[in-house]
């Protein structure tokens, strides 16, 4: 067990290094090869051609792209020091470079970012999963009855309609014509708890209508395929009261897939909401990289995907490993 | 061995003097589909007494799971289900039961070993949980005393080191052990009644033997009432008191397996004696399969279901298209055939006998 976490987690490492690979090779050879120099971009417009070059040169620009991916990987892991002459610029571990425009540091930047994030992903994951599992179980149970098709066709109108959509829609209402929830920006949970749940909370029923359809669908699915199953018939032979032989026997069975689609899908949500951070003004980790993109900012779009793809692989990983937990039958040789 | 209608059964009583343990009367499993009713089990019944072994024979579709899974009440439940007739066990009868009733006395008083012990135990259970469970659920015990018993059950099954085993998954099983540990948690709590549907079918031919051996030392162990339902004929053979076999969701012969292995009087029962393999028939004698196909269950042939299939229909202006036959009853013997009796008897000694 222990030895197979360990592959999985190298092969994990692996597959971060290729996806930072990738990315870094995206954004620094696609504006090179469009004509535009990162360290103008870096400088601004007004610079000096001498103050271009400077900046080259303390940023490693003026090296050979492996050496530069290089040089970023080792400031992920262990800090990295910009230096042209007296001019010298400490960037501690984990160092993901400074934003071109405004001179942060990235890595700040995102931690500041990630407890909106977290605060959007957990309490959505907690309202889809709740809402979604049970609307799938009860419609698998009711099949065909009116519930069923209202709940199908809700879930159905869920995966369409865009956060853009929806989102606007539950502001409009119930912010700007109910007031029912407050406008205004993001509270800090620990400054006032409540706040933070107010603000988030049209967020949070937004970003988890579109889930938990999905939830719901593959929840019904399974579920309907479950209790068609022998050992289902003999639960029900034992005697077990029709509760138990859903929510223990049947259950059971049904939240295998759930914990795979949830892992992967937390994982990416942990990454950024992008559109449920813009359409509720949330300055979480999907706000910064959508105005990173709009700003050509290459250092925080870097930053952002490393970060993103981190939890990806990350999620994929907690899931295999709970594999072996979930069902006996995976078991690691 | 005694073969009675329903109102005979009622009125007449039995040789001790009371109704029989287990009396299905007229039981019908109708199912309204889309394509049609599809009338799984139509008008079946059967008396079986405790210590009895009775064996439902058939072929896949004739309806001999539904009867089982209608007498436990696990047949399909939707709207479109209709369950008629009468089914007493021990003097209560369980179809105008509410549902609550029948759930207590299933897997106390009447329990059920079912074919393939691979995907009817729960893959994320262990073996001792889901006898555990079994067990618990109609006895009020602490679970340390349930584990004792879910060992003591998996010992007397014959699974070697109970107290490991207990604790290992289905998947950790091999075929057999699995049938076994499934018949532990079928009696568990001492059941009256076992329904096994085809408890060797999935299993190899070795340990059939084995299990076969098992049902019945268990039986004059817990003297417990046991249905075989099986579409091999070995089976019964080797296990069964009396026989019925259905055909198109009907009993087509009943009788004591003695009469009906030694002179069967329809043809379809004599098509499934042909078709059984034999070890005493030469290797060159060729089987003789019934020709066709099952029926279905929606669309029955019309008449007798088993005309288009039978070698002896329409003889000498016999009804066999047009008339459904009852199941005529002699006193040892029920056989649903337009044939009259004698001739019956007489294709039986010249025609079929003698190549079986």
């Amino acid at each position: 067990m222990i030895n197979y976490i360990l592959r999985r987690l190298l092969t994990a490492v692996v597959l971060l290094i290729i996806v930072t690979m990738i990315t870094f090779g995206i954004f620094f050879l696609i504006p090179k090869a469009a004509g535009s120099d990162p360290a103008q971009m870096f400088v601004g417009k007004t610079a000096t051609p001498a103050g271009v070059e400077a900046t080259r040169v303390k940023l490693g620009l003026d090296k050979p792209i492996y050496i530069q991916y290089g040089l970023f990987i080792r400031g992920i892991v262990r800090g990295r020091d910009f230096n042209a002459g007296p001019d010298v610029d400490h960037c501690p571990a984990p160092c993901f470079g400074y934003s071109f425009r405004t001179d942060q540091a990235v890595w700040p930047l995102m931690k500041d970012r990630f407890p909106v994030t977290v605060s959007l992903a957990v309490g959505a994951a907690i309202m889809w999963l709740i809402g979604g599992v049970l609307a799938g179980v009860i419609s698998a149970l009711r099949r065909r009855s009116l519930l069923d098709r209202t709940v199908m066709v809700v879930a159905l109108a869920g995966v369409s309609l865009p956060i853009y959509f929806t989102g606007l829609v539950a502001q409009l209402v119930f912010v700007h014509q109910l007031h029912w929830f407050p406008g205004g920006t993001y509270i800090q949970l620990a400054d006032d708890p409540l706040g933070w749940a107010g603000k988030l909370f049209l967020a949070w029923v937004t970003l988890a209508l579109l889930y938990a359809a999905t939830y719901a669908r593959l929840t019904r699915a399974t579920m309907l395929e479950t209790i068609n199953e022998d050992y289902i018939r003999t639960a029900r032979a034992k005697g077990l009261q029709e509760r138990v032989v859903i929510a223990k026997h049947a259950m059971r069975s049904v939240l295998t897939p759930i914990v795979t689609v949830f892992g992967l899908d937390f994982g990416a949500l942990l990454g950024g909401a992008i559109l449920t951070e813009s359409v509720f003004s949330l300055p979480g980790i999907g706000k910064l990289s959508i105005d990173a993109v709009n700003q050509k900012d290459l250092p925080i779009i870097l930053g952002v995907t490393t970060f993103l793809a981190f939890f990806v692989i990350f999620a994929n990983l907690i899931v295999d490993v709970l594999y072996t937990v979930i069902d006996p039958r995976v078991r690691i040789k | 061995m005694s073969l009675l209608s329903a109102e005979d059964a009622a009125t007449a009583g039995q040789s001790d003097g009371g109704t029989p343990f287990l009396d299905v009367r007229d039981l019908r499993v109708h199912f309204s589909t889309e394509d049609g009713l599809v009338r799984a089990v139509d008008g079946v019944s059967f008396a079986l007494e405790r210590g009895e072994t009775l064996g439902i024979v058939g072929e896949s579709g004739s309806g001999k799971s539904v009867t089982s899974l209608g007498i436990l009440g696990l047949h399909r439940r939707t709207d479109n289900t209709r369950l008629s007739g009468e089914v007493w066990l021990d003097g209560e009868e369980l179809i105008g039961s509410d549902r609550e009733r029948v759930r207590q006395l299933r897997g106390q008083k009447m329990s059920m070993i079912f074919q393939d012990p691979l995907t009817s135990m729960h893959p994320y259970f262990t073996v001792g949980a889901q006898i555990i469970e079994a067990y618990r659920v109609h006895n009020n015990v602490s679970k340390k005393a349930a584990r004792a018993r879910a060992v003591e059950m998996l010992a007397r099954v014959g699974i070697p080191q109970p107290d490991r085993r207990i604790d290992d998954y289905p998947h950790q099983f091999s075929g057999g052990m699995r049938q076994r540990a499934m018949i532990a948690m079928a009696l568990v709590c001492d059941p009256e009644l076992l329904i096994a549907d085809e408890p060797t079918t999935a299993l190899d031919v070795t340990v059939q033997a084995q299990i076969l051996d098992l049902i019945r030392d268990l039986q004059e162990e817990f003297h417990s009432a046991v249905i075989i339902i099986t579409h091999d004929l070995g089976v019964v053979a080797e296990l069964a008191d009396d026989i019925l076999v259905m055909y198109g969701g009907k009993c087509i012969e009943y009788g004591t397996a003695d009469e009906l292995f030694r002179r069967p009087e329809h043809p379809y029962t004599w098509g499934l004696l042909g078709s059984m393999p034999r070890a005493d028939r030469s290797v060159r004698e060729r089987l003789i399969p019934i020709k066709g196909t099952p029926p279905s269950l929606i669309n029955l042939p019309s008449g007798c279901a088993f005309h288009p299939r039978c070698p002896y229909a329409f003889r000498n202006g016999i009804p066999c298209r047009t008339v459904v036959p009852d199941l005529s009853e002699g006193d040892v013997h029920g056989v649903a055939c337009h044939i009259p009796p004698p001739e019956r008897r007489e294709i039986f000694a010249t025609d079929v006998a003698p190549s079986l």
